[in-house]
């Protein structure tokens, strides 16, 4: 199967992890991520407001970039891009003068977008597309029952029109990772706000907003966070660092991409994952259960 | 909070525009709460977002303005997700944002005072968002 695929900015730089392991998972799963041509970035936050279109241009010259590869499916790995571009082209489809008025603005570009002609997949869905039994066959490591939390975050699961799942009790991650032989566990915080972009300018409300998601897996006695958005990841993985000097007796969690787990289990060599990059080091929980 | 309304104060006006760039209808509000107990950030609002709402319904968008709220609020789209009247409070906060940034309100953020080390270490998805909701 062929894909259009839609990196995003951090998908090169910070979450390099994510892609390197999301596109060699998809390899094993015989799926062939095409990467578009002379992409830009898609905005990152949706522009809420009904007023000020020029915050719309980003996400639907994106849009344009995937209809002219003719595909007409468009994957991406960042969950903000998802949100970002699924909520863009719900805008233009629903308000069409305003589509209109986008559409003149960029009278360059040699194709015009409506709104519904691309289909923007995240990761995770196509993921659970591909059978179960296919999935279980790719698995070469035995996880050992490796208790993960499973955490969504804000922007796959709301506001419901481009939830990929149900939007209080998503369970996409958990059966794709139970296919795999991990066992997550029960995790009331999965679908809680990290506090995002607050981390700029209010670190301190993004602190506690990381306590409290990773106090509530380590008490369901999980041993690593599996997510799939890189600003959660970010906050999540930097944050519980600085939580862990600040005062010792707070005991941290490695966060990882699921695909990062997910390859590993299907057989990709472990070090495609560059470590250096995470803030708290996976290596002794993979090592413990013998995945390294 | 207690505020006395009369009939110069109820700005009406000023309300309808807060509808017209959030796209709602602050007044399907019935003032239940579940978005202020479902919001991740409430602890740091001066005016948790269900008496956003009731104050939007009296006109009082200034005394808003002058809050924290909507500064603080990271778009999660909680409270939308749950509002049993369909009121999308996310969406108010954005628009409370655009308003008061038009207004000529000072940057939330400001980019100088990001340190070099900062926006090294960053991701580019954080500083990108917060600028296109914090600033001008």
């Amino acid at each position: 199967m062929e894909i259009s695929y839609y990196p995003g900015c951090t998908l090169k730089t910070k979450a390099i992890n994510f892609e390197t392991s999301a596109l060699a998972l998809l390899e094993k799963l015989d799926v062939k991520a095409i990467e578009l041509k002379d992409w830009n970035c898609c905005g990152v936050m949706f522009s809420q407001s009904q007023d000020n279109l020029m915050k719309q241009l980003a996400p639907i010259r994106t849009l344009i970039r995937a209809k002219e590869s003719g595909r007409d499916r468009l994957l991406t790995l960042c969950s903000m891009c998802y949100n970002t571009l699924k909520r863009s082209a719900l805008f233009i489809q629903e308000n069409e003068d305003k589509r209109d008025k986008i559409n003149d603005f960029m009278d360059l570009e040699e194709t015009e977008y409506f709104g519904n002609e691309i289909e923007v997949v995240n990761i995770l869905t196509l993921l659970d597309e591909i059978d179960k039994d296919k999935l279980k066959a790719s698995i070469v490591k035995d996880a050992k029952d490796l208790k993960v939390a499973t955490y969504y975050g804000c922007l796959l699961t709301r506001p419901k029109e481009v939830a990929i799942d149900n939007v209080e009790d998503p369970q996409i991650m958990e059966n794709l990772l139970e296919a795999a032989g991990c066992k997550p566990v029960y995790f009331p915080f999965k679908t809680e706000c990290c506090a995002s972009f607050q981390v700029v300018s209010r670190k301190d409300i993004a602190r506690e907003r990381t306590r409290k998601i990773v106090d509530s897996a380590r008490k369901n006695g999980a041993e690593m966070i599996l997510l799939a958005c890189p600003l959660c990841e970010y906050n999540l993985d930097k944050l519980q660092k600085e939580l862990h000097e600040e005062d010792s007796t707070f005991e941290t969690l490695p966060v990882l991409y699921v695909t990062q787990l997910l390859a590993i289990l299907a057989g990709v060599d472990p070090e495609i994952n560059d470590y250096s990059k995470h803030y708290i080091d996976p290596r002794p929980v993979l090592e413990r259960k013998g995945l390294l | 909070m207690a505020i006395s309304l009369n009939k110069e104060k109820l700005r009406t006006q000023e309300c309808e525009k807060l509808q017209e760039v959030s796209g709602t209808n602050v007044y399907s509000c019935y003032q239940c709460g579940n978005c202020t107990a479902g919001c991740p950030c409430v602890d740091a609002m001066d005016i948790p977002p269900h008496e956003v709402i009731r104050l939007a319904q009296f006109g009082q968008i200034e005394k808003i303005l002058d809050s924290n709220t909507m500064w603080i609020c990271a778009s999660c789209v909680t409270c939308s997700v749950r509002c049993p009247r369909s009121v999308d409070i996310s969406g108010v906060m954005e628009a409370l944002r655009q308003i008061a940034l038009q207004n000529g309100n000072e940057d939330v953020t400001k980019l100088g005072e990001l340190s070099s080390e900062e926006l090294e270490e960053l991701p580019q998805i954080a500083v990108i968002s917060n600028f296109r909701k914090l600033t001008s």
